[in-house]
């Protein structure tokens, strides 16, 4: 089945004076997907996603987000109607209080469903006459997904959106997530924090250095990578173990352990040929491969 | 039923799902005609993506172990295969306790026992279906 991407880009380069933040970006983004979006900080992510929204100009490449142009000026304001974005700092005026902050932000669409706010309202259990500046960052982000979410986007853009929470807000944004999804909204989010992105996404890409390593289903990365520990009498030169998907080798004495991050029964079957005293296959959690990926980088 | 998922064995966890609601109707906890959670229900429970559950639940319709209807639901269907299989279970479970004895007998202990399995179960799954 192929469908078109919601969000696709080709040799998307952003660079400031001689330091690129992102380079050459390669991404496609599927429909109906929770794709998580992984780097360490300073990988260029805040720098993709604003240049996805039109926020930064690209200094080259292209891309599109919902088949529109990002570069674009009519194209760009088309698409940012259809598009919620949460921001990492979730601005916000702090003077106003929850109330005032919904119906000025309501006023900017002629879409806003003024029925979801309310319920988002009663869900998050937001207190309408608070001012913007006393609430807790929990209650702030609650806030900022309750106005990307009252415009009924088609796709979701969160930035960090976990960022400062506890592991009850955490755990109580991530349910969000998972019932968005199941309404139908695409969901497109940058975060540093592994465990929580194992859960939920069905897509993962990792950013590193302003290189996108990896663009794989999770399902995909937890089938195919695999840690093999090897023991030998004698142990061969690493070299026999170059194969396509081997991704690292290391040697301590008599023991090899090899990453792969695919074609792991290759690796096995050339041990047993070399005499392998001792073959071990195990699987990579997601903080290992991003670690791996992150290192070979 | 219960479900655990895990993100730290190197099974995607919409194959997790599809074993437990196997092993749940072999061992008779789910019984013909049970009702499954719906889609969004079960992965706002597990906090699992809708896309996680609906692969689950497809896939083991297209097993002939779930009957899905439009609007209402999952609903579980143990036909005799199923039965016949759980009796399989038993069977490989007695077997299993032979060899198992065996190799301890070999003088193995349980640890290098465990490993052998996993590699096994690791590496040579796809050839084994294949046959």
């Amino acid at each position: 089945m192929t469908s078109t991407p919601v969000i696709q880009t080709r040799d998307l380069t952003k660079s400031y004076g001689s330091a690129a933040a992102v380079r050459g970006l390669n991404l496609s983004v599927e429909p109906n997907c929770i794709t998580a979006f992984l780097g360490q900080n300073g990988a260029g992510k805040s720098t993709t996603i604003k240049m996805l929204l039109g926020l930064v100009r690209p200094s080259s490449g292209e891309g599109t987000v919902l088949g529109m142009r990002i570069t674009d000026a009519e194209e760009n304001r088309e698409m940012r109607r259809k598009v919620a974005y949460v921001a990492e700092n979730k601005p916000l005026y702090g003077y106003m209080t929850v109330e005032q902050t919904i119906r000025f932000v309501s006023s900017f669409y002629t879409d806003w469903r003024a029925d979801i706010a309310s319920k988002l309202l009663n869900e998050y259990k937001l207190p309408p006459q608070r001012k913007v500046k006393s609430l807790s960052k929990g209650m702030r982000t609650k806030l900022a997904l309750l106005l990307a979410l009252a415009r009924r986007p088609e796709l979701l853009i969160l930035d960090e959106p976990s960022e400062g929470l506890d592991p009850v807000g955490i755990e109580h944004l991530l349910q969000m997530l998972v019932a968005l999804a199941a309404d139908g909204v695409t969901i497109f989010f940058s975060s540093h924090q592994i465990a929580e992105v194992e859960r939920v996404a069905d897509h993962i890409c990792i950013l590193d250095n302003g290189r996108l390593l990896v663009n794989a289903s999770l399902d995909e990365l937890r089938q195919s990578y695999r840690r093999i520990d090897l023991v030998f009498p004698v142990p061969p030169p690493e070299r026999e173990f170059q194969i396509v998907g081997v991704e690292r080798i290391e040697s301590k004495g008599h023991e090899m352990r090899v990453f792969a991050s695919k074609n792991a029964e290759a690796v096995v079957e050339r041990a047993h040929n070399l005499n392998a005293v001792s073959v071990e296959v195990a699987p990579v959690a997601l903080r290992e491969i991003f670690l791996e990926t992150v290192k070979e980088n | 039923m219960f479900f655990k998922l895990t993100t730290t064995t190197g099974q995607p966890l919409y194959l997790q799902l599809m074993q437990q609601i196997r092993h749940a109707a072999e061992t008779g906890a789910l019984q013909d005609g049970d009702q499954l959670p719906g889609i969004r229900t079960l992965a706002e429970e597990l906090v699992v993506s809708p896309n996680t559950v609906a692969k689950a639940y497809s896939e083991l319709e297209h097993d002939g172990l779930l009957e899905l209807r439009q609007g209402s639901g999952a609903f579980v269907c143990v036909k005799r295969r199923t039965r016949s299989l759980a009796d399989h279970v038993q069977v490989a479970r007695r077997r299993l306790r032979d060899l198992v004895e065996r190799l301890r007998e070999d003088g193995l202990l349980d640890e290098e026992i465990r490993r052998a399995f996993e590699a096994e179960l690791l590496y040579p799954a796809e050839t084994v279906r294949k046959q």
